[in-house]
């Protein structure tokens, strides 16, 4: 007899879905159901009390229309009001609505529990099934609440029935889930451990799951489980086909509770006891033969089953990785299915064999199999095997197959299905860096990838091919030529601009010699795909225009016609349109040690994880690739050197390239603040230029020149003025000059103090008389927290008691990319000429870091400027006249004479710059008073430059002889 | 563990929906699309198994289904069920249909949802397996509907039928 009569249904639920099902239209499937609502609502609210069999009947209804996707908001308390009945078809069918439509949040909770609770101390079994499998459907906190401690005493009670011991564990294991906290371990633990023993293997299936979910949170309460799971498993891997009865499925002997067992096994390392573990081998050596025999049946249920419990004793075999011979085994088997005629056996041979290709033993082994990995990628008619067969690749390519792999991966890429196309780009990218032994070939595949999926190649791999480019002399004339070539293709895909406009406005001089790709060539070819880029991409291409105006004067001409046409000047995109302005104003003004300044090369990227394997993994959420990453990374510590090839030296003019403000653009403004008073993510830019997705930062990161466009104002004249050689000397040697940094903040308060990978200390100073104040900005560079942080400043003798420094007490931490801000206060008792030393130390990654760096706090710091007329100048000049007030210096220019500039550093010296004193327009004069906390210091400066020489004259007159001297060694450095 | 089971025909229809996880409403219905999207455009003989669809969790999800005649039965589970062990436990439930209604078909889908429901509870519960065996399953079924039947005929009372 059927388990349901097909005459036994109720007429009006199927009247109801037959008019459904006849609707023509959606219209009039949602009238039809706006209808019924209607009636079942009235139903429900009217005064006559429905039945049983009507209560059923409507809920059904209400079910039904839920299932077609449309909102229940009534009929929750009749649903809750049929649990309470002592009819098994009411309760059923009131519980069947619950774990369909009420969310763990509803308000009808505490109602719906009551009813369990009833049900659960009925000592009915159905009605205590019903109740279980509410709990363990709907899940909800406030179940864990009430049921935690119910739940547990029924799983191990004595005289529970079967049936409900293993809804009991299910349940149990549901609130575990959702609310750990609230289940705790108890006494009953250990007798849930003994279950597994249970005659029953429904029970024993049902115990299997729990412990496998209990046994990963708290594998030392659970350890006991492993004897009794290998004695289960092999009881049933022996047993005849016919032992097991019900269980047996298809001739094969309880295969689901094979396959949980061996799951839970997998909790756990290979047992220690040898007499678990040789009869653990002999279960798996057993299945393993298994698959060897002839099948019993051609039915392909009985091979499913078989080989499901194949699988995951194959997976246990891996999981415990120290049996070699096992290991071999497995992967023979798994290189069998690889060529298996059912394709799901295929793909799983494929994704087994990925995390075999991560074990020491069978790396080698899993290689063998390249041929019919790659032949699968071919010739797979299915997406979901030719993404495993990606994966397995990826998981098996090492120095010795890579390149035969990237170029497998790339010719597949040309017809791969749309939706796995950016993860093989990743991967094809990833793997070229990683196995590079030349970098022509690098540049040569990224190059390819662009190519053949540039749409595919995402912001993360061009950005790093540049990286590698610029971190590396020897592939950046090869890069040059290779995107020159590339480029002359008709139809080249914007990425390709990009790379392309990035590094020959970089390195386009390394192929200049060549007739065929000199300047006027290269940059005809960047501008004729121009029009056809979008706008970020434009602003890369005006960044390397300017770049080759610094390069190749040659085509300097050309190029600003070009910068001055309408279309750039009077872009409507403001960005271009500032560029275009800021970068032709730029040729123009600046002069060529200026322009080379600027625009010089990029200084080398610091190492950092490569931003395409944090995508990737971004992508393929955190279990899947960090497994093989990690495998690889410790085997290639000893096959391939070269995982760290982008090292560069440490190199502080990083910070340069993406900190405006050093520039020192114009008078203090917002957008010209010291770097550390930079927003965060600009002070972040400083670090990760490349991981930022905006445009911006891409345009930050496009030229040294970039930070010119920050202004929002128009560069007006005198704007440029103030762009000193020596502020940009200054950006330029910050190299960590740790020893004597103290020169380029003579003329200057604010700037980058001392840089390296970890750390970047900036400094802000004000000074007032004879008093100071010091801002020190520590940014941390890394992602990881700074411990014990702490500084102090050391003024050695005689200058503790000429200067007075207190720093004031900071943080003991600092967070990854977070800065520090602290505050030292400075007073000047008399003149000096030693520099207070500030060190640093804080632990990063355990280890202790301790940096020494000398203040900038110099004696002209505590100038007030004096302004006066001619007369009283001389006359004051000739009062201090006496020889050892006198000091003078004749020295030769380091850098170019300008008369702006140097009016610039006098003025930042501190002195007044005084206008129309020296009869000789060319000279400059300059008058100040330094004030200590016990006197005051007149001083007069004049400087005579002789620019045919080349050189200075430096003359200081004050009333004191040491004061003269300091001030005149000070100054001399700054021309 | 299974994170949700759905049934739908060949046009996307669905006919049981089940999910172990709390989604909304609105959250459900685009599941239930998106799997059919998935699913539908496979071909007949490539394999059982794909990745899940964004909205239940991507490639952390695994969707593994089966295609008989007018009904697809997809199982979306995490990775720590048996590919081949779902395969097995959509043929029990399928199997098992077939005896409780007699050569079932998608109409006995339709007009018994409570029913598969019942059949489906004795299988799976909150995620999990509860019992493979379908001698299990359909013992359990029919003293149920024994229950049933003793009920109804008491109360059913075809008059007020609509």
């Amino acid at each position: 007899m059927p388990a349901v009569s097909k005459g036994d249904g109720m007429r009006g639920l199927a009247v109801f879905i037959s008019d459904i099902r006849n609707c023509k239209s959606k219209e009039a499937e949602i009238k039809r159901i706006n209808k019924e609502l209607a009636n079942i609502r009235s139903k429900f609210k009217g005064d006559k009390a429905l039945d049983g069999y009507s209560k059923k009947k409507y809920v059904c209804k209400l079910l039904f229309i839920f299932l077609l996707g449309h909102d229940i908001d009534f009929g929750h308390m009749e649903a809750v009001n049929l649990l309470s009945s002592n009819k098994y078809t009411e309760k059923q069918i009131g519980y069947l609505f619950i774990s369909v439509l009420v969310n763990s949040n509803s308000d009808l909770i505490r109602l719906i529990n009551n009813a369990i609770k009833n049900d659960l101390s009925s000592r009915n079994p159905t009605f205590m099934n019903l109740a279980l499998h509410c709990i363990a459907n709907v899940g909800s906190r406030e179940m864990a609440e009430a049921f935690a401690a119910d739940v547990p005493r029924i799983l191990v009670a004595g005289d529970t029935m079967d049936s409900v011991k293993q809804s009991a564990a299910l349940c149990l294991l549901r609130l575990n889930r959702t609310s750990p906290d609230l289940v705790p371990m108890g006494e009953w633990t250990a007798r849930v451990v003994h279950l597994l023993n249970d005659q029953h293997l429904g029970v024993v299936t049902a115990a299997t799951s729990l412990i496998t979910t209990l046994a990963q949170k708290n594998p030392d309460d659970f350890k006991t489980s492993v004897s009794l799971a290998v004695a289960r498993l092999s009881r049933i891997v022996t047993s005849a086909s016919t032992d097991l009865q019900d269980y047996t499925y298809y001739f094969v002997a309880a295969p689901w509770l094979s396959v949980k067992l061996l799951r839970l096994l997998q909790c756990y390392p290979p047992p220690e006891d040898a007499a678990i573990r040789g009869r653990l081998t002999e279960c798996l050596e057993t299945i393993l033969n298994k698959a060897q025999e002839p099948p019993k049946s051609k039915k392909v249920q009985h091979s499913n089953a078989k080989n499901a419990v194949l699988f995951e004793a194959i997976s246990l075999i891996i999981h415990h990785d120290s049996e070699p011979t096992l290991l071999v085994r497995a992967c023979n088997q798994l290189g069998q299915f690889l060529q298996h005629r059912e394709t799901n056996l295929r793909y799983l041979a494929l994704e087994s064999m990925c995390t075999l290709a991560s074990s020491e033993f069978s790396h080698e082994a899993v290689k063998t199999h390249i041929d019919t990995v790659i032949n699968a990628l071919k010739t797979e008619r299915d997406v979901s095997v030719r993404q495993r067969a990606v994966d397995l690749l990826y998981a098996m390519c090492d120095r010795s197959n890579a390149k035969q792999i990237v170029a497998e991966m790339l010719s597949y890429l040309e017809t791969a299905d749309y939706s796995i196309r950016e993860e093989i780009v990743l991967k094809v990218a990833i793997l070229a860096e990683k196995y590079a032994v030349d970098y022509t070939w690098y540049v040569d595949t990224i190059l390819n990838l662009i190519r053949i999926a540039g749409d595919y190649v995402s912001e993360e791999v061009w950005y790093r091919v540049i990286q590698i480019v610029i971190n590396r002399d020897d592939v950046q004339g090869y890069a040059a030529k290779t995107v020159f070539e590339a480029l002359q293709a008709p139809a080249c895909h914007e990425n390709l601009v990009k790379v392309g406009g990035y590094i020959l406005g970089e390195f386009g001089n390394l192929i200049a010699g060549d007739p065929r790709s000199s300047p006027l060539v290269q940059f005809n070819l960047l501008h004729s795909k121009f029009h056809l880029c979008s706008v970020p991409t434009r602003a890369l291409l005006l960044s390397a225009y300017i770049k080759f105006i610094n390069l190749f004067p040659e085509v300097k001409g050309t190029i600003q016609e070009v910068l001055r046409s309408d279309s750039q000047l009077r872009n409507a995109d403001v960005e271009l349109q500032q560029r275009a302005v800021e970068y032709l104003r730029l040729s123009c003004i600046a002069s060529t040690d200026i322009l080379a300044t600027v625009l010089e090369e990029m200084p080398p990227f610091p190492e950092r994880e490569s931003s395409i394997l944090a995508k990737l993994k971004r992508k393929k959420g955190p279990g899947t690739v960090p497994d093989i990453e990690e495998n690889r990374k410790e085997r290639n510590a000893n096959v391939n050197g070269g995982t760290n090839h982008t090292t560069t030296t440490p190199n502080a003019k990083v910070a340069a390239a993406a900190s405006p403000d050093l520039l020192g653009l114009g008078s203090p403004s917002p957008l010209s603040s010291t770097p550390p008073a930079l927003p965060p993510t600009a002070a972040s830019l400083l670090i990760d230029v490349f991981s930022e997705n905006s445009p911006g930062a891409a345009a930050a990161a496009a030229a040294a020149a970039a930070p010119i466009a920050v202004p929002a104002a128009p560069v007006a004249d005198d704007n440029f003025s103030s762009i000193t050689p020596e502020s940009l000397h200054v950006a330029d040697s910050i190299l960590a000059d740790v020893q004597e940094p103290t020169d380029k903040f003579v003329c200057k308060n604010n700037g980058v103090l001392y840089e390296n990978q970890l750390l970047q200390i900036g400094l802000k100073c004000e000074y007032r008389q004879s008093l100071g104040r010091m801002y020190v900005f520590f940014g941390n560079k890394t992602s990881t927290q700074f411990l014990s942080f702490a500084t102090s400043v050391v003024c050695q003798e005689p200058l503790a008691s000429q200067l007075n420094v207190h720093p004031k007490p900071v943080d003991p931490t600092v967070d990854g990319g977070a800065q520090l801000q602290q505050i030292i206060n400075i007073e000047c008792v008399s003149d000096f000429v030693e520099a207070a030393v500030l060190n640093i130390q804080f632990r990063y990654g355990g280890i202790l870091q301790n940096i020494a760096v000398k203040l900038p706090i110099t004696l002209n710091k505590f100038f007030q400027p004096t302004e006066m007329i001619s007369q009283d100048f001389f006359q004051r000049w000739k009062q201090l006249s006496a020889p050892q007030q006198e000091v003078q210096n004749i020295f030769k220019a380091k850098h170019s004479m300008d008369t702006e500039v140097t009016k610039a550093k006098i003025i930042g010296f501190g002195v007044a710059l005084l206008d129309g004193v020296d009869p000789n327009p060319s000279n400059f004069v300059g008058a100040g008073v330094i004030h200590t906390k016990t006197t005051q210091v007149g001083c007069l400066l004049r400087l005579e430059p002789n620019t045919q020489a080349q050189m200075y004259r430096l003359t200081l007159r004050t009333s004191r002889d040491t004061v003269s001297q300091r001030l005149c060694d000070l100054l001399s450095d700054q021309f | 563990m299974i994170k949700a089971i759905l049934i739908f025909n060949n046009h996307g229809k669905p006919r049981l929906s089940k999910f172990y996880e709390h989604y909304s409403e609105d959250t459900e219905q685009q599941i239930i699309r998106e799997t059919f999207h998935l699913v539908s455009k496979r071909d007949e003989n490539v394999c059982n198994f794909l990745e899940g669809g964004i909205l239940i969790g991507g490639s952390d999800n695994k969707l593994i289904y089966r295609h008989y005649a007018t009904l697809y039965f997809v199982f979306c589970v995490d990775s720590s069920e048996s590919e081949l062990g779902i395969l097995d436990l959509i043929q029990v439930f399928v199997e098992t249909l077939d005896k409780c209604f007699e050569n079932v078909c998608e109409l006995d889908l339709i007009f018994h949802v409570d029913k598969v429901h019942n059949i489906l509870g004795e299988m799976v519960m909150g995620g999990m397996v509860l019992e493979t065996n379908m001698n299990e399953i359909i013992t359990q079924v029919d003293s149920q509907n024994k229950m049933e039947k003793s009920e109804t005929f008491i109360f059913q009372s075809p008059r007020q039928d609509r």
